[in-house]
């Protein structure tokens, strides 16, 4: 009896919750319109069969309720009546199949005018290629990847010459251009799946697969990785940052080619010398940093976390928070660099330097930090040396006041919230582990145990 | 000749020595009531592992980084081996080896299994598995956090954890049991299929036998496609073979692999995996039938219905595998196939629902703690069912594939479904173990804490896929699209599944002190017609059927059949021994 009360107060409940839910789609911003008709057509059939095979089971119970005058019906069969629910239930599975199959039929036949986009996945970061002015993607290969060719493109196909690289993780795609999205993966199974857009689709290593869709609506989203793809598959974040004409076209001319990203002037180390005498009142003549005037140890560190970092003081996208104080110096300081040459200079220059004697945490406990540190040691490295295949920079030999200070501004963030700040957003989410000053004592403490390697 | 060398020897009295050390009756034993015990107590506890498991994942889903127990590595490790007790060392084992184990030889009418020692081999080699696949929480590194699929390459590489030693003892502990599971399966086919009691024809079955009769054929059929895929991933770990590997790097390294494909693992893995649905399903949909239909004391509606559909779901999910992998960059024209062979399960799935519901139909429903269960069974699977036709439609497939709207569906249809038939089953079926019943009022706060609660944790957890939040996500951080009144609902849910968790507490409680204190129940209590309630010794002993193994005479539902006095006709009952009303007797009878 209380059993089919509870029921249709299921049913009610399951009805209202639907309804009321704030919890739904998010706007579509591409033509895959057809999608979302095909779910409300499912929606509404199915919808219809829960709610009636519901409360036919509870009125059932209610109406066939235990009575001890009463007795069961004896009927084993009745061919007719299951014949026609047997139809009914085949009409209706026909009624949502058909729209279903039409539409997928579209979802993999890619139009004609399509523009190609890749977009390679890696643990845990995307970045894109565009096949340039000659319309070709040049082929790539697993074993030709490198510091230098981070696309593994083969320097001897000339279509890959002039293709365009976007590293980092923000694509631009061009509004009411139908795109079809070559997927790469260099290491494991990743996932395409921006949820505005409706469409998603497995990066497979060893294999390229695709996706289409056309972008209608103006705006940046949020690009996810679907696929597990391991320990910091969560922070696996991108954009995808649909333009007008004029803006993508402004963002295509700002794309390196190939080619380009081969050939750079070669570096000048005095002249790196040279353009550091402006920072050595704070970093110190040999790059070693000083607590006194919160500069970090620069001596060392590697070349394109240098160049980033100084990147990112100079385009505003690190320092500018009200509350970091000594970033709002940096960036201001940063400005003594005239170009990106300069930049590149400079963090040649310094990682030529040894680094020196680090200051050390006197509290801290080096067992439990070590085991905190297993979720970082995936990126940063076993021994904290950094690795540039995933963007993270060295930590080995870092002043421990310093680290110390990066944590909580990811913690607060202070770091890492600018949009343009690539691969900030994943430290927000990684340094969030430490749930406590003493746990991101312990966790410094044990980097600063380990030898300070090159 | 004399006649009795022309009776088989199921028919023969019996002359089975009966086991009279503690060690051969409890420990070593080869009856299979006994080793069902043992798969069950063992399931059950692995189980438990695995409540405790999802709870703690729970805890980080709703409120994330308040728990400094879990980070992104112990998380994975949970999720995964959350998810493959509760699949396989629970919900498998505990169906065929529990469930299957203890009622085929009763309901057919046999005294046994007839290799009772291969039987007792399956149980050691399944707790063999068991220790194997707990131990890789000890080794170095912990237990794989791949994720239940173990999907290569990121299985046996370094950037998910457990990536050494964890994924070795989780393949070989799959491969133990999956040499478990064929001593018994092939135990259970060929008992089904050699050792009937005379009169017990196929089409007499009980329902719960075709369920697990067909079942155990699935997973023999499936299970060695999990096999050769554990294997070869083992090979490409340790010997540094490319089954599953193509040229890729791990962490910034190159690897030595080249030409292997990671959807081919796919294929082998759901190929087992979606019969594994079925595995799990077929003896859930068996055992409820049984269940409503004594309790309603009704025959099973359109019983050679229920029959083919379960045969025809059978067949059918050898073909519908790759529904699982829409968006895994195979062939898309796959798209098309697998879409309609899957809506097409739904037709026999759906009838059978229907017939669930036409028994009930003028039946005289007792709502005892098992009918409580298996109409809790009705209304879950029902939701759960009718998402499978989203996901199945291969476009809705798109947006909601990998979102935890995936997550609410298999869990409503192959999580709290299952489950709680196999309540309904427990409580069913405890008196025929024990002599005794499990206590109702805690029988009935059970079931209203577990429908209710976890009606209350996936119904809003659909919602969260449709808004798009991916599953297996340590932590979603601050994002755009996702309200922060999405980490309320998540929130709110781990609630519901912190006291789902504890409501199982009570049952476990229930379970215990309704062993030794439990009213005792007296033969037949449910006054049910199938076989196993009918044994000369109650709760049966060895042997089970004393002198005579028993003769059948008509199917399992003969419920209150017309002018009959008793509103049931045990199985066992010739024609001749049915008691018939009088003609006055009678209309009075139509009168009321």
């Amino acid at each position: 009896m209380t059993i089919a009360i509870v029921i249709i107060l299921l049913v009610i409940a399951t009805l209202i919750f639907h309804f009321i839910s704030p919890w739904w789609f998010t706007p579509l911003a591409s033509n895959w319109q057809a999608i979302d008709d095909t779910i409300n057509i499912t929606l509404w059939v199915v919808g219809i069969v829960f709610v009636a095979v519901s409360l036919f089971l509870a009125f059932v119970i209610f109406k066939y309720r235990y009575n001890k005058d009463r007795r069961s019906d004896f009927e084993p069969e009745n061919s007719k009546l299951e014949g026609w629910l047997t139809l009914i239930t085949t009409l209706g599975v026909a009624a949502m199949l058909t729209p279903g199959l039409f539409v997928w039929a579209e979802f993999i036949s890619v139009p004609e005018n399509s523009e190609i986009v890749e977009v390679v996945g890696q643990q845990w970061h995307w970045s894109y290629r565009l096949p340039g002015k000659d319309g070709k993607l040049g082929k790539t290969a697993i074993k030709i990847i490198s510091e230098d060719n981070p696309f593994g493109i083969d320097i001897n196909d000339i279509n890959g010459a002039d293709d365009l690289l976007v590293k980092s993780n923000e694509l631009h795609l061009l509004i009411d251009q139908p795109v079809k999205v070559l997927l790469r993966s260099k290491d494991v199974l990743h996932n395409f799946a921006v949820p505005q857009f409706r469409v998603k689709m497995d990066l497979v290593p060893g294999a390229i697969t695709f996706v289409w869709f056309t972008p209608t609506k103006l705006g940046r989203y949020e690009l996810l990785c679907e696929e597990l793809c391991g320990i910091a598959h969560f922070t696996m974040r991108g954009y995808i940052k649909v333009d007008t004409a004029s803006d993508y076209q402004t963002w295509l001319a700002s794309l390196p080619t190939f080619a380009q990203t081969l050939t750079r002037d070669p570096i000048n180390l005095a002249q790196g010398k040279q353009h550091y005498t402006g920072c050595i009142s704070c970093h110190g003549i040999d790059g070693q940093g000083n607590e006194a005037m919160n500069a970090p140890q620069l001596a060392g560190l590697s070349r394109w976390y240098l160049q980033r970092q100084l990147n990112y003081f100079k385009q505003k996208i690190r320092g500018q928070n009200s509350n970091d104080t000594y970033g709002q110096q940096m960036s201001a300081m940063s400005a003594l660099l005239p170009d990106g040459k300069a930049v590149e200079d400079v963090s040649a220059y310094l990682n030529s330097l040894p680094s020196s004697q680090n200051t050390l945490i006197n509290k801290g406990d080096v067992i439990k930090g070590k085991r905190l540190y297993k979720n970082c040691s995936y990126c940063h490295g076993d021994d904290a040396q950094g690795n540039y295949a995933m963007n993270a920079p060295k930590l080995a030999g870092q002043h421990a006041w310093y680290l110390k200070r990066q944590i909580g501004s990811y913690q607060q963030g202070i770091r890492g919230v600018h949009p343009n700040d690539l691969y900030g957003k994943q430290m927000i989410l990684m340094s969030k582990i430490l749930h406590d000053e003493r746990a991101v004592d312990d966790v410094v403490s044990y980097i600063n145990s380990l030898t300070n390697v090159r | 000749m004399t006649e009795m060398e022309n009776i088989a020897i199921a028919d023969q009295v019996d002359h089975s020595s009966h086991p009279n050390t503690f060690l051969t009756k409890y420990v070593w034993s080869q009856d299979h009531k006994v080793i069902a015990i043992q798969y069950s107590i063992t399931a059950i506890a692995v189980g438990l592992i695995a409540l405790v498991l999802s709870g703690i994942m729970r805890l980080q889903l709703g409120f994330p980084n308040e728990f400094s127990f879990i980070d992104p590595s112990s998380y994975l490790q949970f999720v995964t081996m959350h998810g493959m007790i509760m699949v396989i060392y629970l919900l498998t084992a505990l169906l065929l080896g529990g469930f299957g184990n203890y009622l085929i030889p009763l309901m057919i009418g046999a005294r046994d299994m007839v290799f009772p020692y291969l039987n007792m081999l399956s149980y050691w080699t399944y707790l063999l598995s068991v220790l194997v696949l707990i131990s890789s929480f000890f080794v170095s590194g912990g237990p794989t956090g791949a994720g239940w699929t173990l999907y290569p390459p990121q299985a046996i590489l370094s950037g998910t954890p457990g990536a050494d030693a964890g994924i070795l003892l989780m393949l070989i502990s799959l491969a133990i049991f999956i040499v478990a599971f064929t001593m018994g399966g092939l135990n259970y086919v060929s008992t089904i299929l050699q050792a009937r009691a005379k009169g017990m024809t196929l089409m007499r079955m009980p329902l719960t036998i075709w369920g697990i009769f067909v079942a155990t054929i699935l997973g023999l059929l499936a299970f060695p496609a999990l096999l050769v895929s554990a294997i070869m991933m083992i090979f490409d770990k340790v010997v540094g073979t490319s089954f599953f590997m193509p040229a890729i790097l791990s962490l910034g390294e190159t690897l030595d692999h080249s030409g292997g494909s990671p959807i081919l693992f796919q294929h082998l893995f759901w190929f087992f995996g979606h019969p594994e649905v079925y595995i799990v399903a077929l003896p859930a949909f068996g055992m409820v039938s049984d269940v409503i239909a004594v309790h309603a004391r009704k025959n099973i509606f359109g019983y050679r219905m229920m029959v083919w559909a379960i045969v025809a779901i059978g067949g059918l999910s050898f073909v519908v595998w790759a529904h699982h992998m829409y968006v895994s960059g195979m062939n898309p024209y796959f798209g098309f196939f697998f879409a309609t062979t899957t809506l097409i399960i739904a037709i026999p799935t759906a009838l059978k629902v229907y017939n669930w519901l036409l028994t009930l139909w003028r039946g005289n429903i007792h709502l005892t703690v098992p009918m409580l269960f298996a109409i809790g069974f009705i209304f879950t699977f029902t939701h759960g069912g009718l998402t499978g036709l989203m996901l199945g439609n291969v476009v809705i497939d798109l947006p909601l594939s990998d979102t935890f709207f995936v997550v609410a569906h298999f869990h409503m249809v192959m999580g709290v479904s299952p489950v709680m038939v196999l309540f309904a089953a427990i409580y069913h079926w405890f008196p025929l173990l024990t002599g005794r019943f499990l206590n109702n009022t805690l029988g009935k706060f059970h079931f209203w804490g577990t429908f209710l609660g976890t009606y209350a944790i996936y119904l809003p957890m659909h919602y969260l896929g449709f808004l798009g939040v991916p599953r297996r996500y340590f932590a979603m951080g601050e994002t755009d699209f996702i309200p922060e009144s999405a980490q309320t609902l998540n929130a709110g849910i781990t609630v519901s599944a912190i006291i789902v968790g504890l409501v199982q507490l009570v049952f476990i409680a229930n379970l215990i002190w309704s062993s030794f204190k439990g009213k005792k129940s007296g033969r037949n209590p449910w006054q049910a017609t199938s076989l196993e309630w009918q044994t000369a010794q109650f709760p049966p002993g060895h042997g089970n059927w004393g002198k005579h193994v028993p003769q059948v005479h008509r199917w399992a539902y003969d419920f209150s059949v017309p002018q009959v006095i008793d509103d049931f006709i045990p199985q066992n009952v010739s024609p001749a021994e049915v008691e018939y009303l009088s003609s006055e007797q009678n209309n009075s009878r139509e009168e009321k």
